[in-house]
């Protein structure tokens, strides 16, 4: 799960979840908690989904 | 030159024997013994003795091989330490290598050897001691030797940096901070080298990105209700006494840390978790930890099935400055530790 999905890119993962930002990958602190616990949970499990998803080739997952 | 260096050697090239004579345990003799006279020839100051010791010993014992050398030089002063030329000999480079970064951890003297690229202890060694280019057989003793030692020369009368470009040695990756003679500052040299690359002339980064090292693709796990997953970040969370003093950047260390009963990570202002990265704002992270490790988010999948369980622990260490050595080194590490815990899934949160 990553921000920088260039750099984790060219280091090699191959199952990249996008995160929203680098201070806070997972919960901007300018919306409401509700908001926050929503997202982190929402793309967290798109991590589950991609981890039992067969690949190829590296992939960027799309976020739900 | 007033220096003093020690040669380590096998049993050939320091005239013990052959293969017959590779068990042949480590032993010492003053001044340059065999093929150390090779190295006798370019070095400028004194080589008051040469190690001496079989592949085979040194392979099959080699714990106690270093050991037992390290011994016989406690009482012996000296400035530099060669070992070789290996040429393209596997176990002997090996023991080149393991002897030199031995030597060159307990004494704190510089270590050159000499190996063939495809010699195994060039990778293994690279980034411990000084380890030159060198020819496939003995046939290149006279030129290996000569390089090592006016490398040796060099290294004992100049300060450095030695940039391996310009030296020849096989790259370390340790960087090193100095003045340019020019004083150009980085700034400068930055939009110099973007307008040449919009212009399409050539330019050399002063940051060259190491060549991507694929890594092959894991299966798909069936069903994740079965299996224990963990979270691993390179986001700097941990404990707000950080007990493993992992560094706030160019980490060396990780930590694995326990959540075991523990339905999210608590903040730092409730004597919680916080983050040591000094790549990004901490506010966020320190305020909510769960933000980069989300261990709320997993627990809730733990309680509702989707998972089997989380691990008791996560792990961390620092990404900002940190090697790709460095990194890789520690990936292994927590690899390994996962394994063992019998984790069959992983969730890397990056910063």
């Amino acid at each position: 799960m990553a921000n920088l999905v260039p750099v984790a890119k060219t280091t090699g993962a191959n199952r990249i979840v996008p995160t929203i930002s680098i201070p806070y990958p997972l919960g901007d602190p300018k919306t409401p908690e509700e908001e926050q616990w929503k997202l982190r949970y929402s793309r967290v499990g798109d991590a589950l989904d991609a981890l039992e998803t067969e690949i190829e080739d590296q992939k960027v997952f799309q976020v739900s | 030159m007033d220096k003093k260096a020690v040669v380590y050697i096998n049993q050939f090239f320091g005239q013990i024997g052959g293969e017959e004579a590779a068990d042949h345990p480590p032993e010492i003799q003053e001044g340059a013994v065999g093929a150390a006279q090779a190295l006798a020839a370019g070095f400028e100051g004194k080589i008051s003795h040469t190690v001496i010791c079989g592949d085979n010993f040194m392979s099959s014992n080699q714990e106690e091989a270093v050991s037992r050398i390290l011994e016989m030089l406690e009482d012996i002063d000296f400035d530099i330490f060669f070992a070789g030329p290996a040429f393209q000999a596997g176990r002997y480079g090996n023991a080149c290598g393991a002897v030199g970064k031995a030597v060159k951890e307990e004494f704190e003297v510089p270590v050159i050897s000499s190996m063939n690229e495809e010699n195994p202890g060039v990778d293994i060694f690279k980034k411990d001691i000084y380890i030159f280019p060198g020819g496939r057989s003995g046939a290149k003793m006279q030129e290996d030797a000569g390089k090592m030692a006016r490398f040796g020369n060099k290294i004992l009368k100049e300060e450095g940096p030695f940039p391996a470009d310009e030296e020849g040695f096989f790259k370390r990756g340790i960087r090193h901070q100095y003045f340019r003679p020019d004083e150009k500052p980085a700034a400068e040299r930055a939009v110099e080298m973007l307008l040449k690359k919009m212009k399409g002339e050539e330019y050399t980064s002063e940051l060259p990105i190491p060549e991507v090292d694929r890594v092959e693709i894991a299966p798909a796990i069936k069903d994740l209700s079965q299996v224990k997953v963990a979270l691993v970040s390179s986001g700097g969370i941990v404990p707000i006494d950080n007990p493993d003093r992992i560094q706030s950047a160019s980490a060396t260390r990780w930590g694995k840390y326990s959540i075991s009963g523990m339905d999210r990570l608590d903040n730092r202002s409730s004597q919680g978790f916080k983050t040591i990265h000094a790549g990004y704002d901490p506010a966020a992270a320190d305020d909510d930890p769960n933000r980069v490790v989300p261990v709320d988010a997993l627990r809730k999948y733990e309680s509702e099935g989707r998972i089997g369980e989380l691990h008791d622990y996560f792990y961390v260490t620092v990404g900002t400055g940190t090697t790709v050595g460095e990194a890789a080194r520690m990936g292994r590490e927590i690899a390994q530790d996962l394994k063992d815990a019998g984790v069959q899934a992983v969730i890397l949160t990056s910063t």
